[in-house]
């Protein structure tokens, strides 16, 4: 199931970041991811109010020096990982 | 903290041990504490900032029955200021609508709400009592919230036909999870045992039926399914390793490394009255007893899956050998594993009509 790049991502209700040994986590129902870098960058975008488009044009302005098509990829790859763990609602 | 020592990532608040069902499966020990002997709330709150303070994320909030707790409230509310994510897993009794409410309100993030059945006439025979409509009014009310849902089915012998059924009742729901547990043969279960264990036949569906499912349903809702470990090649690995994730307080303050391990001669646990979660992780003679790799004995001390399964589970070791430090018997290469082969030929040598009358069940009481 890939979602409409023009929906927006909102962290699924029981998901929500939280802290641990000065660490950014994600935490959801019997399970808990760190976030690195980009990860915590994709999540705080996940707010219901960003498109996906819109995550992919900030991320590709902060990773300038990446190559923009495997941002992109990276973060519907992430995406759809999240999606799988029921992390995300897809909001029109 | 010693540098191979892990942090706890939750912990276990078995907040009571009353609780209004009298499942035959039910983990709790046969030993049951009162209501006299449980902690206090601002007990609970220590503890839930002490737990944080060395790591653990999550607190699962779970009994007996945590509803039952007057001051569920304020707990609920002092283990989320502590920064910990809160989980209830819940029978769904005693509760009401705006009780539900002022617990998200209080800052609830997980329910769990556990089923003994996908019909009322199994599910009431398994708890003892008539349980099985309020679970499905609970569900109803769960839609109007902001709260992760998830299903919990333990699964046995004369339920497991049933998956379907369950199925679409989280299908016609709002939970993102379901679990099917196949019941863990401790306390009120290997008391009914002879009763819960499956055959190899409905397991074998059970698990082509799971495997389409989950395939299914992905994205829509998270499918976990735990096998009995009786019919298993290798154990599981017990609580992710003794003492090395998971800490669990029972009612009255005691520190256990799993649910059962009271049932080993010898150990002394200590109260978290006495002790901080921290003395208790790092001294613990109980935690430090099966913690690591020095304990194991062949065929465990040499073989390459220690580290996966950290051989098995203690308690099931003393449980089906009489010595809590042996390979976990339901693991293959165990030399005990014959006695575990003798309890299944037994189970599927019965004729199948057996099904069909109800057992002579061994019901847990509520303690005062
Ligand atoms: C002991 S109960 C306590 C909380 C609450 N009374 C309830 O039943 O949800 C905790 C969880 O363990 C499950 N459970 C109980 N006995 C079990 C067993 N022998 N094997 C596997 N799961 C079990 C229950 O279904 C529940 O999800
Ligand atoms: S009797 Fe049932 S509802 Fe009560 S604690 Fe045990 S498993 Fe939970
Ligand atoms: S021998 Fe021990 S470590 Fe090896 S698979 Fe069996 S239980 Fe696990």
């Amino acid at each position: 199931m890939v979602p409409d790049t023009n929906s927006k991502p909102r962290l699924a209700p029981g998901c929500r970041l939280g802290e641990n040994n000065q660490q950014r986590v994600l935490l959801m129902p019997e399970r808990a991811l760190r976030l690195l870098g980009p990860s915590l960058e994709i999540i705080e975008r996940c707010d219901g109010q960003h498109t996906i488009q819109q995550i992919i044009a900030d991320l590709q302005k902060i990773y300038s020096k990446a190559e923009p098509q495997k941002v992109e990829q990276d973060i519907l790859g992430y995406l759809a990982l999240l999606q799988k763990e029921r992390a995300l609602d897809f909001e029109p | 903290m010693p540098s191979t020592l892990t942090n706890p990532l939750a912990l276990i608040a078995e907040l009571t041990h009353r609780c209004p069902l009298h499942c035959v499966y039910c983990s709790n020990p046969l030993e049951l504490q009162s209501r006299a002997e449980e902690l206090s709330t601002e007990t609970w709150s220590r503890v839930f900032q002490e737990a944080s303070e060395v790591g653990v994320l999550q607190a699962d909030f779970t009994g007996g029955e945590p509803l039952a707790r007057t001051d569920i409230l304020d707990l609920v509310r002092a283990a989320r200021s502590a920064g910990l994510y809160v989980n209830l897993i819940t029978s769904g009794l005693p509760l009401d609508e705006p009780k539900l409410a002022a617990l998200v309100e209080a800052g609830l993030d997980h329910f769990q709400l556990s089923f003994q059945g996908a019909r009322e006439e199994i599910a009431n025979e398994i708890s003892g009592t008539r349980s099985h409509e309020q679970k499905l009014r609970v569900l109803q009310w769960l839609r109007q919230h902001r709260v992760a849902v998830t299903l919990n089915f333990v699964i046995h012998r004369r339920n497991i036909d049933q998956l379907e059924e369950m199925l679409a009742i989280a299908e016609s729901s709002c939970a993102t999870r379901v679990e099917f547990a196949n019941v863990q043969y401790y306390g009120w279960a290997f008391a009914n045992r002879e009763h819960l264990l499956p055959t190899r036949e409905q397991l074998d569906q059970s698990l082509a039926l799971i495997t389409h499912e989950q395939k299914r349903l992905e994205g829509k809702i998270r499918v976990e399914y735990v096998v009995p470990d009786y019919y298993a090649k290798y154990p599981k690995p017990c609580m992710g390793g003794w003492a090395r994730k998971l800490m669990l307080i029972t009612p009255s303050g005691e520190a256990l490394p799993c649910h059962a391990a009271k049932v080993i001669p010898g150990l002394v646990f200590e109260n978290v009255k006495d002790r901080s979660v921290r003395q208790i992780w790092e001294h613990s003679v109980a935690f430090e007893k099966f913690r690591g790799e020095d304990w194991m004995q062949e065929p465990c001390k040499t073989c390459d899956r220690r580290e996966q399964d950290f051989g098995g589970c203690r308690c099931q070791a003393l449980l089906l050998t009489g010595d809590a430090a042996a390979t976990d018997p339901v693991c293959s290469l165990a030399p005990q594993r014959p006695k575990v082969d003798a309890i299944l030929a037994g189970i599927n040598a019965a004729p199948p009509a057996q099904l069909f009358v109800q057992p002579p069940w061994l019901y847990r009481p509520n303690p005062t």
